[in-house]
């Protein structure tokens, strides 16, 4: 290989990512006079966002006018369990309304209230109705807004490339090397400026509502440059996924069914969210049936139903059910809208949900309760940002969307990542597009780095012989579900530790056969090297939290922990080449955002009252 | 229960057909049979997939001849001793397999005038009534799975891709032409350059949309109504342009 051969194209600042962040990151970036690139490994429109179904959560009063940044702000906080950025909460929940009201003008059309409004629905942990929604295909709707928008706004896009690793100049961010996935050529780009909307990284587990391209790229390949991973203990298993048939096992169900008012039971016919109650929300949830009830006919003063706590309360619920014998025959819960709601108002608010049930489980959800479990769904740790920039520890690189952390601390709400790609997107483009203006020397390329990079890819076609990729990602998937699951002890984690070293050692041998141009199984082997970098962290961040909150439950140490609270957990590459997992004492917060987190409801409430 | 397949195998070049055979379990879609192939006998065996769950539209096939999404097409939908053959989508030049390059429909979006909005109302809102929306709403539903273009016979056996944007735009332009915000027009590229009138309503696009849009009856046939009020009743549509009701 002559590297002088290979293509270089240059640009200001790469988005890599085509999700709502990255759309979004781009647009911006553009509208500051950036030369952009968008780059991602599927279609354009096709990243993960397009799945989001129940909606996107901003505090427009449209449906409920008592609602007020500053209740998002502290819904979101609690649903964290403290954890999250209060910068970032704060930033997010005040700056969420414009955001959604911007799509608008771009094109989307949201369902709307009687008056015309963008309507808005519950969700879990959502004290008021702040979703802005269109039916259950809410994702649809923003990536296709962005993506009509965006194409017209002046950046390139570059389909189906997967960025292989970031290049550097000293300290700071030059640029990447991608491949072209139909020809499997190689292209290294230049820039002064990096942002990451990766998403996540569900593909190490079994059980999952997330595609083929969540396999921690972003991550890893952040790792490898120097940043640092934060929280990424805390993963997001939904209670909802499909559990029948074993070939769709994962898929979502959106919490949309139980805002619209579905209930869980078990195999007695219990509704087990009843004793389920944690003592944090016990004040504002209700604790009978009749008021549960009550609260879907919009009763005044009736609490909210438990099915609608937050989802680590929520998931670890129905494994409890199945754990003690009281689970569903495919060994889950049921799920059930059809005694809830009439068949016609099932249809038109969650027609995705029908049709989804009615083709891949032979289901009719207006007349049959659904099977329903725990699924990986989301990673609330990632890439550490400034919460204003969103740059990271490497100069000129940035991260926005789910790829980044801090917003949601240890557990995410629901129609809170729909709302934060749009937030931080925009506040990631604002900070790349300033670092890339105050830059006095545009970076060089290393073509010693690119070399190095390409090598080690094409390496995995050249070998003569070696591992099967497919049956390795198999086996960590399996070790991630059975070890570094939804409740974890030490124990299990030190063995899912050894599995990831073992599988390590067969991946310096993977082989892909076959030619490089659109070869799916050079593309697995490719991304196993991420996988298995973020399922390392993931294991080794659990197993020095020795508590449990939101998203990470450990049997051994149960309860939320005081001193734990201060801390985050840290990963970074150390000088000789192993991860370095630390524990970092969080900043304090601004004393008035910890005051508003902590206030009692009805406190908060009359504090808003008085404002207006 | 083993299964006979014969699936796609080639590249620009040329092609054919090659057979597998796979168990296939309870429940499964032709995608996960195609994935069972791919990982134990042909780890190079190329084809799209994001979602799983007919939410994206990247899956877009033809099985046994009928353009569809081989993540929503269930196994037991054909007989137990049937074949299943899978080919990629004939309208579009092959990459490899299964996968088929689609770039063109990203270039007639892009030619297609973005929405325009009118100003919003005086408290800063957009007020606009659900009846008025459910329409655009049901065009917005579309994935982009390119099914639809794969079937027009415009576009796949007439190949006359320079004409005709095909049903996937004409509906794309509908739900701008109706969208209660806008106040762009459309009308005279709807006719000339995006060739409204070569579409002869036969509606097999809408027999395989996977989203079970009305492409032709709600989408198509209005807009060319909407051509025709322009150019042979030219008092209706300056009565329209007056009074700002494009609808
Ligand atoms: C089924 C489902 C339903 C959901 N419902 C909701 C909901 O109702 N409300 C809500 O708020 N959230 C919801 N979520 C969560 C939310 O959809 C995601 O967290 C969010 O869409 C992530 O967006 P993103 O922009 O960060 O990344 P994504 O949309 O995932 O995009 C990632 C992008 O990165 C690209 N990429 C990754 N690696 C590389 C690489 N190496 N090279 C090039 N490109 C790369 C991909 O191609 C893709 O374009 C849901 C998630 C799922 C799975
Ligand atoms: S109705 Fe028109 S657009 Fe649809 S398939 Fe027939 S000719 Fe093509
Ligand atoms: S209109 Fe239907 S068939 Fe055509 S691209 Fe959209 S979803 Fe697919
Ligand atoms: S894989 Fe998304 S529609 Fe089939």
């Amino acid at each position: 290989m002559d590297i002088k051969e290979i293509k270089s194209i240059e640009h200001d600042v790469l988005v890599i990512g085509a999700g709502g962040a990255g759309l979004r990151a781009a647009i911006e970036c553009s509208a500051q006079g950036m030369d952009t690139a968008l780059i991602c490994k599927s279609l354009l429109g096709k990243a993960h966002t397009v799945m989001a179904e129940g909606g996107m959560a901003a505090a427009l009063r449209n449906v409920d006018k008592r609602d007020h940044w500053k209740i998002h702000f502290r819904d979101t906080m609690r649903g964290g369990k403290f954890m999250n950025a209060y910068r970032m909460a704060e930033l997010h929940a005040k700056q969420a309304p414009d955001r959604v009201r911007e799509l608008e003008e771009w094109g989307a059309v949201f369902d709307r209230t009687k008056d015309g409004l963008i309507n808005q629905r519950n969700f879990g942990g959502h004290r008021y109705p702040r979703l802005a929604h269109v039916g259950d295909r809410t994702g649809l709707e923003l990536i296709r807004t962005l993506q009509d928008h965006g194409i017209h706004q002046g950046f390139k896009t570059y389909m189906e490339y997967s960025v292989l690793d970031l290049l550097k100049d000293g300290e700071k961010i030059a640029g990447c090397v991608a491949m072209v996935r139909d020809t499997g050529q190689f292209v290294i780009f230049k820039a002064k400026a990096v942002i990451f909307a990766t998403g996540g990284a569900g593909k190490a587990w079994k059980v999952t509502s997330n595609s083929w391209e969540y396999t921690g790229d972003g991550y890893a390949m952040a790792y490898e440059a120097g940043a640092e991973l934060m929280d990424i203990e805390f993963t997001q298993f939904h209670p909802t996924g499909m559990v029948w048939p074993p070939s769709v096992a994962g898929i979502l169900v959106t919490e949309g069914v139980r805002g619209e008012g579905g209930i869980l039971k078990n195999s007695n016919g219990k509704r087990f969210m009843f004793d389920n109650i944690p003592e944090r929300f016990a004040p504002e949830t209700a604790d009978t049936e009749e008021e549960g009830n009550n609260w879907l006919k919009g009763v005044d003063g009736a609490r909210r139903p438990p099915e609608l706590l937050t989802r680590d309360v929520v998931a670890r619920a129905i494994m409890k059910e199945v754990k003690e014998g009281r689970g569903t025959p495919h060994g889950g819960a049921f799920l059930d809208i059809a005694s809830r709601q009439g068949a016609d108002y099932i249809k038109r608010k969650l027609p995705s949900m029908y049709h989804q049930f009615k083709v891949l489980a032979e289901l009719d959800i207006t007349t049959d309760p659904m099977e329903v479990g725990p699924t990986l769904h989301y990673f609330m740790g990632g890439i550490r940002v400034d919460p204003d920039s969103q740059m990271s520890k490497v100069p000129g690189l940035f991260a926005c969307g789910e790829c980044s952390a801090g917003m949601h601390g240890a557990n995410r709400l629901g129609g809170n990542s729909l709302s934060d790609l749009i937030v931080f997107g925009r506040l990631a483009g604002i900070g790349a597009s300033e670092y890339s203006k105050n830059l006095s020397n545009a970076p060089t390329i290393d073509n010693g780095q690119a070399e190095k990079i390409i090598r080690n890819a094409t390496d995995i076609l050249n070998r003569e012989r070696g591992e099967n990729p497919y049956l390795m990602h198999d086996e960590l998937k399996d070790n991630m579900q059975m070890q570094v699951g939804i409740v974890r002890t030490e124990e299990e984690l030190l063995a899912g530790i050894d599995k990831i070293e073992e599988i390590k050692k067969k991946f310096a041998n993977v082989k892909a056969e076959g030619a490089s141009q659109y070869n799916p199984g050079w593309h697995q082997a490719l991304s196993m090297r991420n996988l298995l970098i973020t399922s390392e962290a993931v294991a080794k961040a659990a197993n020095l939290r020795k508590e449990s909150r939101g998203g990470h439950t450990r049997l051994d140490y149960e309860g939320e922990r005081d001193e734990w609270l201060n801390v985050n957990v840290v990963i970074s590459k150390a000088g000789d080449g192993e991860m370095r997992v630390e524990k970092v004492k969080r900043k304090d917060p601004d004393p008035e955002l910890k005051r508003i987190a902590q206030s009692k409801i009805e406190d908060l409430e009359k504090e808003i009252g008085l404002e207006s | 229960m083993k299964r006979l397949f014969k699936l796609w195998r080639g590249d620009s070049t040329g092609g054919d057909f090659k057979e597998y055979e796979t168990d296939v379990t309870e429940g499964m879609v032709v995608l996960d049979a195609i994935h069972k192939i791919q990982a134990e006998q042909a780890n190079d065996l190329a084809v799209r997939w994001n979602c799983k769950a007919g939410k994206c539209g990247s899956c877009s096939v033809e099985i046994n001849g009928v353009p569809k999404l081989a993540c929503m097409t269930r196994m037991n939908e054909f007989q137990e001793d049937q074949t299943i053959t899978v080919n990629p989508m004939k309208t579009f030049p092959v990459i490899r397999d299964l996968v088929t390059d689609v770039s063109w429909n990203y270039e007639q979006n892009k030619k297609i005038k973005p929405l325009k909005p009118r100003p919003r109302d005086a408290d800063g809102e957009y007020r606009m009534m659900q009846e008025d929306v459910d329409r655009v709403q049901e065009f917005r539903k579309c994935i982009e799975c390119y099914l639809c273009q794969d079937t027009c016979h415009v576009l796949r056996d007439q190949q006359q891709k320079d004409k005709f944007v095909g049903p996937r735009f004409m509906i794309r332009l509908a739900s701008l032409e109706m969208h209660p915000l806008d106040t762009e027009d459309r009308i005279p590229e709807i006719r000339d350059e995006y060739g409204s009138g070569m579409c002869n309503i036969t509606k097999c696009c809408t027999v395989v949309c996977p989203e079970h849009i009305q492409i032709t009856d709600n989408g198509i046939i209005p807009l060319k109504e909407r051509v025709v009020d322009r150019y042979y009743d030219p008092v209706l549509w300056l009565w329209r342009k007056i009074t700002g009701n494009k609808n």
